[in-house]
């Protein structure tokens, strides 16, 4: 194998004195005291979150206090680590939104499980389950990371509703047909 | 070409493939034999043909004849007869086979038919799958997803009909979704013999409903669940528990009656959720009795026995009882145990030198599908041999061999003594060893408690009244506390100075294959999941309590219930 010898260029004197490099990095240096911030002190500041960001999941009521879901079970079924847990059951007489007939006893996400993949809320036919801004989550015991029914609820709220469907069903139940 | 027919078989051609089918088979059921799917509502292999779902709508042709000469017409082009076919589609369930029939069930006739049922169908349905239990096994959402247009030019507002009504203690209708194919009215009228269904109103007002003053209550109704293909009957016991996707599966036998149900059990992560009938044309079609359906609750009831002692030191006690009233012991067996518990019971006896009873049960049979004889397989007793005449439902030897001090201890197999007329007094004469599931006056008298599992738990073998011997599995897996009968009934043989034999099922099956000579050629995992029958003649003398059934008929007339 051929060797080839490569000739060291000799350092300048301006090198050898290392003044040059200094105040270039100097200038860099001070450069960013004068120019916008880019960190941020987490967790007294809080980054904007883009739209369409994947959050925590979330279920959320519609504008009228309604809980959107319905637990069908798509999202449990859908969800690849199997971080969701439902138990359905019947909405009793007297609430007002009986005419729904089912909704969820019991939702728990797991979010030791989640991988914030977003397929549960791409399948629900309810929009009642959202990916939202919350990204951190912590705790002390594997208990405190799963998240129920009720802490799914606060951390979703309400969001607008396009379609307010079942409003419209019972519209039509309680106004009947012609007939 | 069309083949020359054999004897009461025609010759079809459905999608250019010839097929051979017996004479009055319909175009559906023809198309099933190769392959074809002909969707469709209202068509039930079982019930009657109504036809008017319009669903499984087909094109058909006939091959042409010189009408005069009745010679064969022949297509110049092809050189093959030619084919006249009908310009409009005909119901596939309502036509029946002739010779030369031709089918398509691809056309574009028949794609358009049937898009254009299901659009119509589709008009005033909620669209509630979210909601709907059915969801997963609806005809409806499957042929939607090969015939619907996936939006709908419906504009005007939707008819409204009863929701959550309920028909019956045990089945919640839905009248918005139901498409009107009436399979629960004909199984009602025809099937279960109770007239009770019906459809009042016109056109697309039309809704189903119960007779005034009448109920869905008979003990067949959860039937008109099964088949209703919609999402319009529902359980009530079902409503809302479980998506069925989730659901596994598992063949198991109804044990209420000596009929032998088919079913399957339904199950997610051990908890089981329904039973539903699975088809035996031999057996019991594709129906089940309601009081079957909610046996599945046994097995997570309050009252399970258990035990937190090991099984080893259970058998120990047991073993100690046994030496000290050798020679006076009595054994109870079974007609719930399955084939392979009742060949171990046997074995025990034998080892103990025990005699043998059994406890009959019986009631009247609806004669359809719970017959009088109240326990799944005395006739697997007899096959087996632990027993070699009927038993009754009193214990009445065993009864006086205590009271004349002749009886020290006795085993039973979750039979529960005082109520097969033992009094507490006798009883409390002799040490009772138990092995069952469920606690009763007997296990609490008794001095050792063996808990088992519930068909669910466990794999076995019944033979039904026919001689038909059916195979069950294990659909969720054991009560922590509990053993398997099998484990359980090996170790006290081996206690009792038997012989060591396998306790589990395909283990054991060649030792039953060997010594049961009705069995010689069986095993357990070859047995067709539609059973098989025995050769019965060597107990066709035996006055079986049993009357006639749906695809039974008692040898002899029945003797008359002794119960």
């Amino acid at each position: 194998m051929a060797v080839i010898q490569v000739e060291r260029k000799p350092l300048t004197f301006a090198e050898r004195t290392y003044i040059p490099q200094i105040i270039g990095g100097l200038k860099t240096t001070l450069k960013h005291f004068f120019a916008p911030t880019v960190t941020l002190q987490y967790p007294e500041e809080r980054p904007e979150i883009p739209k369409g960001y994947r959050g925590v999941p979330t279920l959320v009521k519609d504008p009228h206090g309604r809980e959107k879901c319905v637990s069908c079970q798509l999202c449990e079924f859908v969800c690849p680590p199997k971080a969701i847990r439902i138990t359905p059951g019947e909405i009793p007489a007297e609430s007002s939104s009986v005419h729904v007939e089912k909704g969820p006893q019991a939702f728990d996400i797991d979010m030791l499980r989640c991988i914030y993949c977003g397929l549960c809320q791409e399948v629900c036919p309810e929009e009642a389950i959202f990916l939202q801004n919350q990204f951190s989550m912590s705790g002390y015991t594997r208990a405190e990371m799963v998240n129920n029914k009720a802490r799914l609820y606060e951390l979703g709220g309400t969001l607008p509703d396009q379609h307010f469907k079942w409003d419209k069903k019972k519209a039509a139940e309680e106004h009947g047909n012609a007939h | 070409m069309i083949q020359p027919a054999k004897p009461d078989l025609v010759t079809v051609n459905i999608d250019g493939k010839e097929i051979a089918v017996p004479k009055g088979t319909n175009v559906i059921e023809a198309a099933r034999l190769v392959n074809v799917d002909v969707p469709h509502y209202c068509y039930h292999p079982k019930l009657a043909v109504v036809g008017n779902c319009r669903m499984c709508l087909i094109e058909m042709g006939m091959p042409a004849v010189d009408p005069a000469t009745k010679a064969p017409v022949i297509d110049p082009a092809t050189g093959k007869q030619k084919i006249n076919w009908i310009p409009r589609p005909q119901i596939g369930c309502g036509t029946n086979v002739s010779p030369g029939l031709h089918i398509k069930t691809t056309s574009a006739m028949v794609k358009e038919a049937r898009e254009g049922v299901m659009e119509f169908l589709l008009i005033n349905h909620p669209l509630d799958c979210p909601i709907c239990d059915q969801a997963g096994e609806c005809k409806l959402q499957e042929q939607a997803t090969s015939y619907g247009r996936g939006y709908s030019r419906f504009v005007e507002q939707k008819n409204v009909k009863p929701k959550r009504t309920q028909l019956g203690p045990r089945v919640t209708l839905d009248d918005e979704r139901c498409v009107l194919c009436s399979r629960c009215i004909r199984f009602s009228k025809d099937i279960a013999g109770e007239d009770v269904l019906g459809f009042v109103d016109r056109g697309s007002y039309s809704t189903l409903t119960c007779h005034p003053n009448r109920k869905l209550d008979h003990n067949y109704s959860l039937n008109t669940v099964d088949i209703c293909p919609v999402g319009a009957l529902t359980s009530t016991d079902f409503r809302f528990k479980m998506r069925v996707w989730f659901l596994k599966q598992t063949n198991t036998i109804d044990t209420e009656s000596s009929v032998g149900v088919n079913s399957v059990a339904w199950s997610r992560e051990g908890a089981l959720y329904r039973i539903t009938p699975r088809r035996n044309d031999e057996v019991n079609d594709t129906w089940m009795a309601d009081s079957g359906r909610l046996l599945y609750k046994q097995v997570a009831a309050e009252d399970r026995l258990k035990s937190a002692e090991s099984l080893d030191a259970l058998v120990a006690k047991a073993a100690e009882l046994f030496k000290t009233s050798a020679g006076s012991i009595a054994l109870v067996g079974s007609g719930r145990s399955s084939v392979e518990e009742q060949f171990l019971t046997k074995k025990l006896a034998t080892a103990l030198k025990a005699s043998v009873a059994l406890v009959s049960r019986t009631a009247a049979g609806d004669k359809l599908l719970i017959s009088a004889d109240r326990n799944p397989n005395v006739r697997g007793a007899l096959v087996t041999g632990l027993i070699s005449a009927l038993p009754s439902a009193r214990l009445a030897q065993l009864a006086a061999d205590i009271d004349a001090g002749k009886i020290k201890t006795v085993v039973s197999v979750g039979e529960d003594l005082i109520a097969a007329g033992l009094t507490a007094a006798q009883l409390a004469k002799v040490s009772v060893v138990y092995l069952g599931t469920h606690a009763n006056p007997t296990s609490i008298a008794s001095k050792v408690v063996l808990p088992t599992l519930t068909v669910f738990e466990k794999n076995g073998t019944f033979v039904n009244q026919q001689f038909r011997i059916q195979k069950f599995a294990k659909a969720v897996p054991g009560l922590s506390g509990a053993q398997d009968d099998l484990v359980i009934l090996s170790k006290l043989v081996q206690a009792a100075g038997g012989h060591e034999t396998a306790s589990e099922v395909n283990a054991l099956w060649p030792a039953i294959a060997a010594e049961v000579p009705v069995l010689g050629t069986i095993l357990y995992r070859n047995l067709p999941e539609t059973g098989l029958l025995l050769d019965r003649s060597a107990w066709a003398g035996l006055p079986f309590v049993e009357g006639e059934t749906l695809h039974y008929k008692p040898a002899q007339p029945a003797a008359t219930a002794t119960a």
